[in-house]
C-alpha cells in the first residue's frame, strides 16, 4: 500500500496496531482494519451521528477524523459499552434500549448509545427536553425517537455500573 | 399451558447484536474486497459524445475501468421493467451504464474497480465525460404540457402511461349535485433516506461457478432470479443474502439498480470480490425518490356535505425512467376514496417523465397523496358549506354492514379493490376521545384569544396491505430442540425475527428463546417475493403459521407412535410433547426430531437416546420410515392471499405557527390505528412512531429541491433536513382491532400506516390555524410565511 503508515490506537482499553494511509478516516480504520464494525457510516459528512465514538470521554464523529489523529487518545466504541466480563451483561443504556424498543433496524443505535452515554456522564438526570436537544445530532429514520428518548430517561433513573474503559 | 405469545409485547430477539455492535450489515462484509466507484452524470439531460478513461487507468491500484461498451450480453441491454403494464405507452428503463444519453443528474456513466474505496474514488475523478447538453424538463406540469422538451430525445412527448377508470356515472352526479367545487392539490418530491445507504458485495467462485452476493435489499429472491437470468447462470449457482438492513422504506426494492448488476458483473469479470457502499450524496441522486403529484379534483356534494360524485385528474412524476411501471399512481387512485363511500368516482392519471431521479414506492407509496387529496376535500367541503368537518366525515363513511366493500376500481395487484373489514365510525370516535376534542377546541379558542396561531386537523385513511402473490416459510426442529424458521424476504427493522418466532413458538409450544429466525437468505429458502406494501407480517406470517402447523402434525404423529396414543392426545408445551392428562409421559422436541430421522448411526451426545426413540417410533411398522412420512420434522409452506387486507386509522394534530419565523410546532399528535389482530403491540407502536416521524418530516421539513437545470440542490443532510428528536412531538396512540376475515391470523399490515395521513392532518391543522387553505405539501418555514402573508 503506497504511503501507508503504522497506526496504534487504544480502543476500549485495548491496544491495536494496523497499517493505513494517513488519509484513512478513523471510522474506516476502526471498521476495516480493526474489524470493529459496530461504528456505522450514515452520511460521512458529520451530520447523522451514526459514527459517533468517544475520544477521551467526549463524543467525536469518526467519519470526520483521520485515524492518525486518534493516536495517543483513549477511544471507546459501542463494542466496549457493555460491562467487562459479563458476556450477557448489557450497560443500563443498552438494557433500556432493549426494554423500551428504542431500536428497529439498529443502524443508528451505536451512535445513539455513545451520545447518550456522554450525556448521562455529564448530566445524570436530564429532563426530556434536554435529552431531545442533546440527541438532535443523531438521526434515526425508523423509531420516531420517542422510545429512544424514553430509554435514555429510563437509564438515567438507574445507578451507573463500571463501564469497560 | 405455555403462555400464548401472539398479542404480547415481547422484547425483540434481534436486539442483542444491534446493541453490542455485532449487527452484520452489507458494508461489514469483506473489509478488504476490491471497491467499485461510479461516475455519475452531473447534467440532467445530455448526449454522451466521448469518455476518456486513460488517466483513471493509471491510478495505482486500479483493476478495471468500464463504460457501456465493455458490457456484454444481457447486461448491455436496458435493465428489466419490474412491473410491466399494458397501460404503459413508453416502458423505458435505464442501461446499467448509460449508453449514449443521460436522462437525470446522477445516472451512472462509468465504473471503476480498484483495490480500495480511496483508490477507486481517485480514479473515478479522473474520468472525463464529454457531453452535448440537451434541454432538460424538470417541472412536472411543464413536462405534461404539449410542446414541452422531452425527457428522452427519441420520444414525442413525456407520457409514460395513462389509466382511467370510472365507477358509477360521475358526469350525471356532478350535473345533478347542488354544489360543485374544483380544487388543485400538489405534493412535491421527497425521499426515503434510510440511514444505511445501499450496498452490494459480490464474490464469484470460478472453480465452482458460483456467485454469492450480499445486498442491502428488501427483496433478495428477485435479485437472485434476475441476476441468474442476466448472467445466463443456473439459478442454483447464484445466491443472494440480505443481511441486517439499515432501513429501506421502499427505496431498497427496485429491480434492478444499476449497481446491483454491475458489482456482481465486475466480480465475475475480474475474479475478485467486489464491494460498493453508496455514499449519502449518491443516495440523494442515484436512489429512487417519491411523492411528486398534481391533482385537479372536481367534487359534487349535497347540502349536508354528502359526496355525490368526484373526479380526479392527476399527474404523477415518474422521473427519468419507470421501472416500477404505473404502480404508484394506481395505488393513489385506488386508495383515494379512503373510508368514504364514493358511488360516482372517476380518475384519469398520467404518469410523466421528467429529467429527475426515477421514482418508486417510499413508505406510503402513493397513499399519502391519496389521503391528502381526500381529506383536504372533506375539510374544504365542510368549510364551503359551513359544516363541521367531523360530521361531513361521518355522513360519508362506509358503514360496518357494507363489508366486504367494493370500491369499484382496480387495486395495485390488478384485482378489484375490496375492503375486507373496517369500522370507521368507531375509529374516529376512538381518536376524538383520546384527543378529548371538545376540550381541545375550547383550549384552542382560548389560545387564539391570547394571540397564538394554533389549529387542529384530523385525517383518516384506509390502507391496502398484505397483498400477494405469496411468501413462504421453512420451519424445522433441530436435534437440540431449536425451532428453526426461515423466510425469503428481506427485513429492515420490522422485528420479523421476533414476530415470526411468536407465531412458531405458539404453534409448537416452545419458549420464544427456542426459536431461531433467518430472513432474506436464498440459501435457506429460494422462493419468496419481498418486503414492501406492508405485506410481510401478513403474508409471510401466515406462511410461518402453516409451516409450523405442518411440523406440529409431523411431530404429533411421531410422538403418537412412541407414546402409543392418538395424535390428538399429544400436547405441545414448554419445548416438549406429552400425553394429555399425563405430563410425565413427555418427550423433548429435540429427541422427537432425532426419532423422526432413523439413520441407525449415532451422532453426538444424545444420539443414543434418539436412536432408541426412533426404534420405538417405528416398532411394528414394516419399514424404518413409514409410507407417506419424511425424515426429520421439517416443512416448507407458502401462503398466497386472495386479496389485500385493509387497515385504517385517524390522526389528529394540534399545531402552532410562529408567524414571525414560519416555524411550525406540532403540539400534540394523536393516532388511532386499526390493523386487525396484533402480533406484538410494542412492535406495532414502534412502526407507528417511525411512520409518523417520516410523515411529519415529509410535511414540514423534507423536500428534494431540484434546480431549474435538474440538479438536486440539497443533496446532503446539512441541506435536506431529516426530522430529529428535537422537532418530534410525543405521539399518543389508541388502537382498535377489527380482525381480517381473509387470513387465519386475522392480521393486517402496519408498516406504512403511520405515514399515510400525516400530511393531510398537518395540512388541515395548518389551514385551521392560518385561516387559508394549505393545498400543497411540504410546508417549509418559507411556505408558511407566504401563507401567513396570504392570510393578512
Ligand atoms: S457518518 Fe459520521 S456523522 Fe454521519
Ligand atoms: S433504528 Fe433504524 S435508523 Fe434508527
Amino acid at each position: 500500500m503506497t504511503g501507508a503508515v503504522d497506526i496504534t490506537l487504544l480502543v476500549n482499553g485495548k491496544t491495536y496496531t494496523g497499517r493505513a494511509e494517513p488519509r484513512v478516516t478513523l471510522a474506516d480504520f476502526l471498521r476495516d482494519e480493526l474489524r470493529l464494525t459496530g461504528t456505522h457510516l450514515g452520511c460521512e459528512h458529520g451530520a447523522c451521528g451514526a459514527c459517533t465514538v468517544l475520544m477521551d470521554g467526549r463524543t467525536v464523529r469518526s467519519c470526520l477524523l483521520f485515524a492518525v489523529q486518534a493516536q495517543g487518545h483513549d477511544l471507546a466504541t459501542v463494542e466496549g459499552l457493555a460491562p467487562a466480563g459479563g458476556a450477557e451483561g448489557l450497560h443500563p443504556l443498552q438494557e433500556a434500549f432493549h426494554r423500551m424498543h428504542a431500536l428497529q433496524c439498529g443502524f443508528c443505535t451505536p451512535g445513539f448509545l455513545m451520545s447518550a452515554y456522554e450525556l448521562l456522564q455529564s448530566n445524570p438526570r436530564p429532563t426530556e427536553e434536554e435529552v431531545r436537544t442533546w440527541l438532535s445530532g443523531n438521526l434515526c429514520r425508523c423509531t420516531g425517537y420517542q422510545n429512544i428518548v424514553e430509554a435514555v430517561l429510563a437509564a438515567a433513573a438507574e445507578p451507573e455500573p463500571e463501564a469497560h474503559q | 399451558m405455555t403462555t400464548r405469545l401472539f398479542g404480547e409485547p415481547v422484547a425483540r430477539k434481534e436486539d442483542g447484536r444491534f446493541l453490542t455492535g455485532r449487527g452484520r450489515y452489507t458494508a461489514d462484509f469483506e473489509p478488504h474486497a476490491a471497491h467499485a466507484a461510479f461516475v455519475r452524470s452531473d447534467l440532467a439531460h445530455a448526449r454522451i459524445t466521448g469518455i476518456d478513461t486513460a488517466a483513471a487507468g493509471e491510478v495505482p491500484g486500479v483493476l478495471g475501468v468500464f463504460t457501456w461498451t465493455d458490457l456484454d450480453g444481457e447486461v448491455a441491454e436496458r435493465l428489466p421493467l419490474l412491473v410491466p403494464s399494458d397501460a404503459l405507452v413508453n416502458p423505458r428503463t435505464q442501461h446499467a451504464l448509460a449508453r449514449d444519453e443521460v436522462c437525470y443528474a446522477g445516472e451512472v456513466v462509468a465504473m471503476v474497480v480498484a483495490r480500495d474505496r480511496y483508490a477507486a474514488e481517485d480514479a473515478a475523478e479522473r474520468i472525463l465525460v464529454e457531453y452535448e447538453p440537451l434541454p432538460p424538463v424538470v417541472d412536472l406540469e411543464t413536462a405534461a404540457s404539449p410542446g414541452a422538451p422531452t425527457a428522452h430525445a427519441d420520444m414525442q412527448d413525456n407520457l409514460a402511461g395513462r389509466v382511467s377508470e370510472e365507477h358509477g356515472d360521475v358526469d350525471r352526479a356532478l350535473t345533478a349535485a347542488p354544489h360543485v367545487f374544483g380544487w388543485r392539490f400538489v405534493m412535491e418530491r421527497s425521499a426515503a433516506m434510510p440511514l444505511e445507504t445501499r450496498a452490494v458485495v459480490a464474490r464469484y467462485d470460478q472453480t465452482e461457478d458460483r456467485l454469492l452476493i450480499h445486498d442491502s435489499t428488501q427483496a433478495p429472491t428477485g435479485v437472485r432470479f434476475g441476476l441468474a437470468m442476466l448472467f445466463g447462470m443456473d439459478t442454483d449457482r447464484v445466491h443472494v443474502v440480505a443481511p441486517d438492513v439499515g432501513g429501506g422504506f421502499g427505496q431498497k426494492v427496485i429491480q434492478f439498480y444499476p449497481e446491483e448488476v454491475l458489482v456482481p458483473w465486475a466480480a465475475r469479470r475480474l475474479g475478485v470480490p467486489v464491494k460498493w457502499v453508496e455514499d449519502r450524496r449518491e443516495n440523494f441522486i442515484g436512489s429512487n425518490q417519491e411523492r411528486g403529484q398534481i391533482h385537479d379534483v372536481r367534487v359534487g356534494v349535497d347540502d349536508e356535505g354528502r359526496i355525490l360524485g368526484l373526479e380526479d385528474r392527476f399527474l404523477h412524476d415518474t422521473g427519468a425512467y419507470c421501472s416500477y411501471g404505473l404502480i404508484l399512481p394506481i395505488i393513489t387512485a385506488a386508495q383515494l376514496p379512503g373510508p368514504y363511500r364514493l358511488e360516482n368516482y372517476r380518475y384519469e392519471l398520467r404518469s410523466v417523465f421528467t429529467n429527475t431521479v426515477p421514482t418508486s414506492p417510499y413508505r406510503g407509496a402513493g397513499r399519502p397523496h391519496a389521503a391528502f387529496v381526500m381529506e383536504r376535500v372533506i375539510e374544504k367541503v365542510a368549510g364551503e358549506l359551513g359544516l363541521d368537518s367531523l360530521d361531513v366525515r361521518r355522513r360519508n363513511f362506509i358503514q360496518p354492514d357494507q363489508f366486504p366493500y367494493h370500491v369499484g376500481v382496480t387495486f395495485q395487484d390488478g384485482g378489484p379493490t375490496v375492503y375486507d373489514s373496517g369500522d370507521y365510525e368507531r375509529g374516529l370516535d376512538a381518536l376524538l376521545a383520546e384527543l378529548d376534542v371538545e376540550r381541545t377546541r375550547t383550549e384552542l379558542a382560548d389560545w387564539r384569544r391570547t394571540g397564538r396561531t394554533v389549529g387542529l386537523g384530523v385525517a383518516g385513511y384506509v390502507e391496502g396491505t398484505g397483498i400477494g402473490p405469496y411468501e413462504g416459510a421453512s420451519v424445522s426442529i433441530d436435534p437440540d430442540g431449536t425451532v428453526s424458521v426461515a423466510t425469503a424476504h428481506g427485513t429492515q427493522g420490522q422485528a420479523h425475527e421476533t414476530v415470526f418466532a411468536q407465531i412458531a413458538a405458539d404453534e409448537l409450544g416452545t419458549p420464544l428463546e427456542g426459536v431461531r429466525v433467518t430472513t432474506g437468505d436464498t440459501r435457506r429458502l429460494g422462493f419468496g417475493v419481498g418486503t414492501y406494501a406492508s405485506r410481510t407480517a401478513v403474508v409471510a406470517g401466515n406462511a410461518v403459521l402453516r409451516a409450523a402447523q405442518e411440523v406440529r402434525r409431523q411431530a404429533a404423529s411421531v410422538a403418537a407412535r412412541i407414546l402409543e396414543v392418538a395424535p390428538e392426545d399429544v400436547v405441545f408445551q414448554d419445548g416438549s410433547v406429552h400425553v394429555a392428562g399425563a405430563p410425565d409421559r413427555r418427550i423433548p422436541l429435540g429427541r422427537l426430531a432425532m426419532a423422526s430421522n432413523p439413520t441407525r448411526y449415532a451422532f453426538g451426545r444424545d444420539a443414543e437416546e434418539g436412536a432408541r426413540l426412533s426404534q420405538l417410533a417405528y416398532a411394528g411398522g414394516d419399514r424404518p420410515l413409514p409410507e407417506g412420512s419424511r425424515p426429520g420434522l421439517a416443512a416448507v409452506e407458502y401462503y398466497s392471499p386472495t386479496s389485500g387486507v385493509f387497515g385504517f386509522g385517524f390522526h389528529g394534530a394540534v399545531v402552532e405557527v410562529d408567524p414571525e419565523t414560519g416555524e411550525v410546532r406540532v403540539l400534540r399528535y394523536v393516532v388511532h390505528h386499526d390493523s386487525g389482530r396484533v402480533i406484538n403491540p410494542m412492535v406495532v407502536e414502534g412502526q407507528i412512531h417511525g411512520g409518523v416521524a417520516q410523515g411529519i418530516g415529509g410535511a414540514l421539513y423534507e423536500r428534494i429541491a431540484y434546480g431549474p437545470e435538474g440538479q438536486v440542490q440539497n443533496a446532503s443532510f446539512m441541506d435536506f433536513l431529516l426530522v430529529s428528536a428535537a422537532e418530534m412531538p410525543r405521539i399518543e396512540q389508541v388502537h382498535t382491532e377489527t380482525p381480517s376475515p381473509n387470513n387465519p391470523l386475522g392480521i393486517k399490515g402496519v408498516g406504512e400506516a403511520g405515514t399515510i395521513p400525516v400530511s393531510a392532518a398537518i395540512a388541515n391543522a395548518l389551514s385551521d390555524a392560518l385561516g387559508v387553505p394549505v393545498d400543497r405539501m411540504p410546508v417549509m418555514p418559507e411556505d408558511v410565511l407566504a401563507l401567513v402573508r396570504a392570510a393578512e
